[in-house]
């Protein structure tokens, strides 16, 4: 059993529902990653989503777009992300971590290489948001050998028969994406998301994690009620951006913010 | 090593998920791919359909003008002594470049599948005059994505989009050129992708763009080809044409991929040279990535980030390529090679000289490639070069190198 498998057992044992922050690593600058995502656990986290920054991140918005800038003009690699985790896991032993970019830049340091320093430094899932089940023949028997979750995406626009086949070859959880767009805009239709998660809780016995759109206690509870975690990225990114110049406010701010979101989750259960 | 293709191996490719060999393919975000997936069956259906061949064969001749000529530059084949050089004036089709014919055939199928608002990304603008000029006169609203740098070098272009009723959203993010561009379409499109059709101007993009820009394309090279055979009474020794994403090259070669007497040239943006590292040529000097939806040729560093480009020709800047170029280099059937900022220049201010023909900076690197070329080759040979746009939209750009006002 997989830490993220672990985690979402006993989350649901307990009629709990995952909190799981996406911060990109390098944000602000790649010597507070580490920092943040204790701070991230501290303040309520059940996973960490990890973003490797990438030059040309199609499927986000400008939130993360210029988070991937920042993180970028620091000079962030893949590799330095995996020694991230590395230095996590030194004083964290339970969080899973799951890595979340683009496919050019682990191609480039070599799928197998990748996936090789990732399981070894205490990576637990992989999401790449640009290889569709259909592409990731060759990479997803390197990440099982490993234990590494592959985690993909399913859309509103995602038919019954691909839902079943990208369950297939998924672990861990897979990630709803709530709305047609990209990262950070605010479209959430609770309604109809509830509708459709009931829907692939039909399809597949994965935990079904929402993301895209969750930006405060309310719609992390609203959205918490009907699946089994909430992934918010894009207003904790902004967070960063907002107090970049203030390593310690940074710290307090993201707090406040993801505090509250665990209080709203854990109340649903109450 | 060149592999010898056959009319039976080029039907397989792409095969069913888009492969070209190694590359091509659909590396999206889940929230495209059943927009792809209709497009890919919708467009296997009209390909065959007589109906959408004849709408689109009609606008070619009655809309761009098509069949465009074949024609010997004596005089540069004179001066520059060896093969002849024959041009094939894309510069003729209407809106002044061979963008038209993929947008033309895009737009037919986004009324065939009933959307009302098309997106484009566009690099030096011709894509985006193409594609405005086709909604224009088909009723359907169109927005162009095109980087904030683009915008600057290409005012003309914007302008014109403008007039033709389509909406230019200036991208700022990245480097601001035609990459930058393309990621925020396809943000568009995420976003809107129940009634937007996305025209996409290259052969590049995923599953099936490289195929269908491709078919669209091939007219250059069925012309091109029935053209020599006609008034040369042989096929050509060699093909010349211009790779930025590589749409005009891909029309021009397909249709000559099994005739395996004719040489094929690609030639990309050198920049300022390729040992500078400021080029914008995936082919030769880059290695095998994902970008934009497709595995092809990449410019990018040690660590997978894209890189920067820099080619004088703003349609060439991009660090990517169709994927079934990398296909065409790794199988040897087509040589790349690059021509810089300077002698395409030259060859601009050469063609314009000698033939009173201006090409597009684009197009230059095209026709500088072949001065070098004809001189190696015998006064019987022959080479057809693809004039894919004409040069209008860069007078700015040379007056200012020229110090002049324009």
């Amino acid at each position: 059993m997989s830490r993220i498998d672990r985690v979402m057992t006993s989350l649901k044992e307990q009629g709990r529902k995952a909190l799981i922050p996406y911060i990109t690593a390098g944000d602000p600058s790649p010597d507070q990653t580490v920092e943040l995502m204790h701070t991230l656990v501290g303040a309520g986290a059940d996973i960490i989503e990890l973003g490797v920054p990438f030059s040309d991140p199609m499927a986000d918005g400008p939130v993360i777009q210029l988070a991937c800038e920042r993180a970028l003009a620091h000079g962030t690699s893949l590799r330095q992300v995996i020694g991230m985790v590395r230095e996590f896991r030194s004083k964290n032993a339970d969080t899973p971590v799951v890595l979340m970019g683009y496919l050019n830049p682990m191609e480039a340091m070599g799928c197998e290489a990748f996936a090789e320093a990732a399981a070894e430094a205490g990576v637990d899932g992989v999401l790449t948001v640009d290889l569709p089940p259909e592409e990731a023949d060759d990479v997803a028997p390197l990440f099982t050998a490993r234990n590494l979750d592959a985690i993909f995406l399913l859309a509103p626009t995602t038919t019954d028969e691909r839902i079943r086949a990208i369950a297939g070859h998924s672990s861990g959880y897979v990630y709803y994406v709530s709305f047609k767009g990209v990262t950070g805009a605010a479209r959430i239709n609770v309604e109809e998301v509830a509708q459709k998660v009931d829907h692939i809780h039909h399809l597949t016995a994965l935990p079904v994690a929402v993301g895209f759109g969750i930006r405060d206690a309310e719609t992390a509870a609203a959205v918490g009620r009907v699946s089994d975690g909430v992934i918010v990225g894009s207003v904790l990114v902004n967070t960063i951006a907002d107090n970049q110049a203030d390593p310690a406010r940074l710290k307090t701010a993201l707090h406040e913010l993801l505090q509250p979101m665990r209080e709203a989750l854990d109340n649903l259960s109450g | 090593m060149s592999t010898r293709l056959t009319e039976e191996m080029l039907k397989t490719l792409p095969d069913a998920r888009g492969h070209f060999g190694a590359f091509g393919g659909r590396f999206v975000s889940e929230t495209l791919m059943d927009s792809l997936m209709i497009l890919e069956r919708e467009y296997l259906r009209l390909r065959e359909d007589p109906e959408f061949q004849a709408a689109f064969d009609y606008d070619l001749k009655h809309y761009v003008g098509r069949p465009s000529p074949l024609y010997l530059a004596e005089r540069l084949t004179r001066e520059t002594g060896g093969a002849q050089i024959w041009l094939k004036r894309e510069d003729l089709n209407h809106t002044g470049a061979h963008k038209v014919n993929n947008t033309i055939g895009q737009a037919l199928l986004a009324t065939f599948l009933g959307k009302k608002r098309v997106i484009a990304e566009t690099g030096a603008g011709q894509h985006g005059v193409a594609t405005a000029t086709v909604c224009a006169r088909l009723g359907l609203e169109c927005h162009v994505y095109m980087g904030a740098e683009d915008v600057k070098r290409q005012s003309l272009n914007v302008y014109r989009m403008k007039l033709l009723g389509a909406e230019v959203h200036p991208v700022e993010s990245g480097t601001r050129t035609l990459k930058d561009a393309m990621n925020e379409a396809m943000r568009d499109w995420v976003s809107n992708v129940d009634d937007t059709f996305y025209i996409i101007g290259t052969v590049a993009g995923p599953h099936p763009y490289p195929l269908l820009v491709r078919d669209f394309q091939a007219v250059i090279g069925r012309e091109a080809r029935a053209q020599s055979l006609e008034q040369a009474g042989k096929l050509p020794d060699a093909l010349v044409a211009c790779v930025g994403g590589g749409s005009n090259a891909i029309g021009l070669f397909y249709p000559f991929l099994t005739d395996e007497s004719v040489k094929m040239y690609g030639v990309e943006a050198g920049g300022l040279g390729v040992e500078t590292g400021k080029h914008a040529a995936p082919l030769t000097a880059g290695r095998p990535g994902v970008l934009h939806g497709n595995r092809t040729y990449l410019m990018e560093d040690e660590n997978g980030q894209i890189s920067g480009t820099h080619s004088i020709s703003a349609g060439l800047d991009y660090p990517g390529v169709g994927p079934e170029h990398s296909w065409l280099k790794d199988i040897g059937r087509v040589s790349y090679v690059s021509v810089t900022d300077e002698e395409a220049l030259h060859a601009f201010r050469y063609l314009t000289c000698v033939e009173g023909i201006m090409p597009a900076l684009e197009s230059a690197h095209a026709v500088a490639y072949a001065m070098k070329l004809a001189k190696e080759m015998d006064k019987d040979q022959m080479i057809v070069v693809n004039l894919s746009g004409r040069g209008d939209k860069d007078i700015h750009t040379i007056a200012q190198l020229d110090g002049i006002e324009a």
